[in-house]
C-alpha cells in the first residue's frame, strides 16, 4: 500500500486530488418533494437528505437530535417556508448552530419566497382554525412552482459552490425541459375533466386544483387543522351530493375512516393522493409523483364519468 | 416568596408589540420579515381537590396547585427573535397568583444565545433554567404532567435550578448527536435552592451564612453530555448525564453535589396524523449529596453538628398519544433521604402514582385530568385530582425533542 501511495505522490497525482472524488455538497430539505428537486438538480455534485419521512406531516415533524447533527453538516437547507415546518424547525436550527443555512445566507432556500401563494388570510383569528399567516404551505404540488424552486435552488447552488455552477445549470435546462413536456402532458390527462368537483381531507390541494382546473367543493376538515365533526360531515355529505362530487383526495396521514364514511354515504371514491414522493411505491422522483397523481385522479374521474 | 416587580416595564413593551403585530402576523420572523419578535402567552388555569386538606404540603412545586378548588400557577409571557446576525434572544415573565389572590411577576428567564461561533460552540448568557437533566429546562406548557415531579422540587426547589450565569456548548463532531455543555452560575438566590439560597434554613436548620463571591469557587457548575442514537425510523433515544455542583450556606467551605442521569425514548407511527400515535418513556434519577459544616441553628438553640443530607429519587413517566390530540399517560416517582440529624418535613421519604389523560382541542389549548396517590412516610397516604385548562395565544413555539 504504502508503496502505490508513494508512486502515485511522484506521479503528483494526490497532490492534485485528481484521484480524490470531489466532496459532494451536503444539501438538507424538510420535505421529500423538496430533496427530490435537489436531487435532479445537483446531480452527482450533491448528497441530498430529507428531514421529513415520505408518509408524515410536515407540520409535526420530531425534532430529533439526529436532525440537529444532519443540519450542523450541512452546506445548503431547502425548506419550505410559509409556517410549513414552524412547529419544528426553528428549534433545531437554534442547537444546530451553522451560519451557512441561517435565513437569508446563500446556503438557504425558503422556497415559498417567489410563489405566489393562495388563501392568504386578511385576518388573523385562530377560531377559524389553523389558517397560515402567509398564505396556504402546500404549493410544490403545482409543478409550476416546483419548476420555480428547482431554478432558485439551480441559481444558490451554483452561488456556493462556483466550480459545479456548469453543472447545476445544465441540469436545470433539463429539469424544465422535462417539465415543460411533462405539465403539457399532465394537463392533457387531466383537460377532459375541467371543473371536475372534488373534496379533500385538508386545505391541501388548492395549487393542484388551480393547475389542473378542477374544483374543491368542501374540506373533511370543517376548518384547517380542526378535526371533523359529525355535523360537519353532513354537511360535506349534502354538498358532495347536491353538486355531484365523486372524488376524495386522501393523504396517508390524513385520518382515512372519516373519509370512508363519507365515501359510503356518498358513493364517492377515495384517491391516496400522496404528495411526497417515496410514499407510494415507484414515486421515487417528484415527476414520479406527480405521475401517480395525475394519473390516478385522470383514471377515477373517467371511471366516474 | 421574593418577586421581582416587572409589570411596568412589561407591559408597555407588550403593548408595542402588539400595535407592530397588528400590522402582519405574529409568525416566525424567518419567514416574516418586518416581525422581529414572536410574542405568546400561555395561560394555566388548575382545578385541585385533595383528602390533604393542606395541600401545599403535597403540592410544592411553584406552579402546582395552591388551594382546594381554583388555582392559577402559571401564566407565561415569552418573547423571542433574532437579535442581530449573532445572537438570538429568548426572555419569559411568568406572572403567578398565591393563594390569597394577589399576582406576583417573576423574569422566569432572559438570555441571548450565540448563533455562528466557529467550532460547533454556543454561548448563552443572562438568566436560565440550567441544563440539568430533562425537565428543569422546560416550561410547565411542555410537561406531560399536572405539576412537578418529586425529586426535582427537593434538590431544585419550587421553581428548578435556574440562576444568572453562562452555559458553553459544544456539539462533538461525532456521527451521532452528542453535545457537551457547562453551565456556571451564580450560586446565590432563591432558584439556586440546593446552593445558597435564602431559603437554606428549610434543608438545613441553620442560620443561612451570608457569602460574597470571593473566586471561583464561590459560583455554581452545571455540566451536561447528552447523546442520541436513531434506534429505527420510528424510535429515537436520548440520553444524558448532569450534575450540579457548588457551595452552600451552612458553611464557608460547604459544598452541595447533585448527580442526575436522564432517559428519553421516542415512538411514532410513521404514518400518523398530527404526529399521533406515539408512545414515549422519560425517565430521571437524581442523587444529592448537601454537605453541612457546624452551623448556629435558626431557631436560636444548640448548633447544629457537621452532616450529609443524603437525598435520592426519580421519575418515570410513559405518555401513550392514542390517537390524535389525545394522550393518555402514567408516572410514577419516590425520594428518599438519609444521614441527618437535622429532620425536616421537605426531606420526608415519599412516592406517587399519577395516571392522567390530556386532551389537546387544537395545538394551541390543552385539558387535562389527573390523579396523584401520594404517601408519605409517617403521614400515609393521600389522593388528589388535578383538572387543567391551558390556552396559547401567539406565535407558535417550536418544540424541542
Amino acid at each position: 500500500m504504502k508503496s502505490i501511495l508513494l508512486n502515485l505522490a511522484a506521479a503528483g497525482l494526490i497532490g492534485t486530488g485528481a484521484l480524490l472524488p470531489a466532496k459532494k455538497l451536503n444539501v438538507v430539505a424538510t420535505t421529500p418533494d423538496l430533496a427530490s428537486i435537489a436531487e435532479l438538480i445537483g446531480g452527482n455534485a450533491v448528497d441530498v437528505k430529507a428531514l421529513a419521512k415520505p408518509t408524515e406531516d410536515a407540520h409535526f415533524v420530531d425534532p430529533k437530535p439526529s436532525s440537529i447533527v444532519t443540519l450542523n453538516r450541512a452546506d445548503m437547507l431547502i425548506d419550505g417556508g410559509a409556517e410549513l415546518e414552524l412547529g419544528w424547525l426553528p428549534a433545531l436550527l437554534q442547537s444546530a448552530r451553522n451560519p451557512k443555512i441561517a435565513a437569508g445566507a446563500p446556503g438557504r432556500v425558503s422556497a415559498s419566497q417567489g410563489i405566489r401563494l393562495l388563501e392568504i388570510p386578511t385576518t388573523f383569528d385562530r377560531s377559524k382554525g389553523d389558517v397560515h399567516a402567509l398564505g396556504n404551505p402546500h404549493f410544490l404540488i403545482d409543478p409550476v412552482n416546483a419548476r420555480t424552486v428547482a431554478g432558485r435552488i439551480a441559481a444558490q447552488l451554483s452561488q456556493i459552490d462556483p466550480a459545479n455552477a456548469a453543472k447545476y445549470n445544465a441540469n436545470l435546462k433539463a429539469f424544465e425541459a422535462r417539465m415543460d413536456a411533462k405539465l403539457a402532458e399532465w394537463q392533457k390527462q387531466l383537460a377532459p375533466y375541467a371543473g371536475a368537483k372534488v373534496v379533500t381531507y385538508h386545505k391541501d390541494f388548492p395549487y393542484l386544483a388551480a393547475r389542473f382546473k378542477l374544483d374543491v367543493v368542501e374540506t373533511l376538515e370543517p376548518k384547517p387543522g380542526i378535526a371533523p365533526s359529525p355535523a360537519h360531515l353532513a354537511e360535506v355529505i349534502t354538498t358532495m351530493k347536491a353538486k355531484g362530487a365523486k372524488l376524495i383526495f386522501v393523504q396517508p396521514f390524513q385520518n382515512r375512516k372519516t373519509a370512508e364514511t363519507v365515501a359510503r354515504q356518498t358513493g364517492a371514491t377515495i384517491l391516496d393522493l400522496a404528495q411526497q414522493p417515496g410514499a407510494v411505491k415507484g414515486t421515487a422522483t417528484y415527476f414520479d409523483m406527480m405521475d401517480y397523481i395525475v394519473t390516478t385522479i385522470a383514471d377515477a374521474l373517467r371511471k366516474a364519468a | 416568596m421574593k418577586r421581582i416587580v416587572l409589570a411596568a416595564i412589561a407591559l408597555p413593551f407588550l403593548s408595542a408589540h402588539a400595535a407592530r403585530a397588528q400590522d402582519g402576523p405574529a409568525d416566525a420572523q424567518a419567514s416574516r420579515p418586518g416581525a422581529y419578535m414572536n410574542v405568546s402567552f400561555v395561560g394555566l388555569t388548575d382545578f385541585a381537590w385533595s383528602t390533604e386538606p393542606r395541600v401545599r404540603s403535597l403540592w410544592l412545586g411553584d406552579h402546582d396547585p395552591r388551594v382546594r378548588g381554583f388555582s392559577i400557577p402559571n401564566a407565561e409571557l415569552a418573547l423571542d427573535g433574532h437579535v442581530d446576525p449573532y445572537f438570538q434572544a429568548f426572555a419569559n415573565i411568568a406572572y403567578k397568583l398565591d393563594e390569597n389572590g394577589e399576582t406576583g411577576v417573576e423574569l422566569e428567564e432572559m438570555y441571548a444565545l450565540t448563533t455562528s461561533l466557529p467550532h460547533n460552540l454556543q454561548l448563552k448568557a443572562g438568566q436560565f433554567f440550567a441544563e440539568f437533566g430533562r425537565q428543569n429546562t422546560q416550561h410547565p406548557h411542555s410537561w406531560g404532567f399536572g405539576d412537578q415531579p418529586l425529586i426535582l422540587n427537593r434538590v431544585f426547589g419550587p421553581e428548578g435550578l435556574r440562576s444568572q450565569g453562562v452555559r458553553a456548548s459544544w456539539l462533538a463532531p461525532t456521527p451521532f448527536y452528542t453535545e457537551v455543555m457547562v453551565g456556571v452560575m451564580n450560586a446565590s438566590g432563591e432558584t439556586a435552592y440546593s446552593f445558597r439560597s435564602d431559603e437554606s434554613a428549610e434543608i438545613h436548620g441553620g442560620v443561612p451564612l451570608d457569602s460574597a463571591v470571593a473566586g471561583v469557587g464561590d459560583l455554581l457548575y452545571v455540566p451536561r453530555v447528552a447523546v442520541s442514537f436513531d434506534l429505527s425510523d420510528t424510535q429515537t433515544l436520548l440520553i444524558g448525564a448532569s450534575a450540579a455542583l457548588g457551595p452552600n450556606n451552612s458553611g464557608p467551605d460547604a459544598t452541595t453535589k447533585i448527580f442526575g442521569g436522564d432517559l428519553y425514548y421516542k415512538w411514532k407511527a410513521t404514518t400518523g396524523s398530527k404526529g399521533f400515535p406515539f408512545v414515549t418513556l422519560q425517565a430521571e434519577a437524581i442523587t444529592r449529596r448537601y454537605d453541612t459544616e457546624l452551623r448556629p441553628a435558626l431557631d436560636g438553640g444548640l448548633d447544629l453538628p457537621a452532616e450529609t443530607f443524603k437525598d435520592d429519587g426519580g421519575y418515570a413517566q410513559i405518555l401513550w398519544g392514542i390517537k390524535p390530540l389525545v394522550v393518555a399517560g402514567v408516572r410514577g416517582e419516590f425520594v428518599n433521604a438519609r444521614g441527618a440529624a437535622f429532620q425536616s418535613e421537605l426531606r420526608t421519604d415519599r412516592y406517587r402514582i399519577s395516571p392522567n389523560v390530556t386532551w389537546y382541542p387544537t395545538e394551541f389549548s390543552k385539558l387535562r385530568l389527573q390523579y396523584n396517590y401520594d404517601h408519605r412516610e409517617a403521614v400515609g397516604g393521600d389522593h388528589s385530582l388535578l383538572a387543567q385548562v391551558e390556552f396559547l395565544l401567539g406565535a407558535h413555539a417550536a418544540h424541542k425533542f
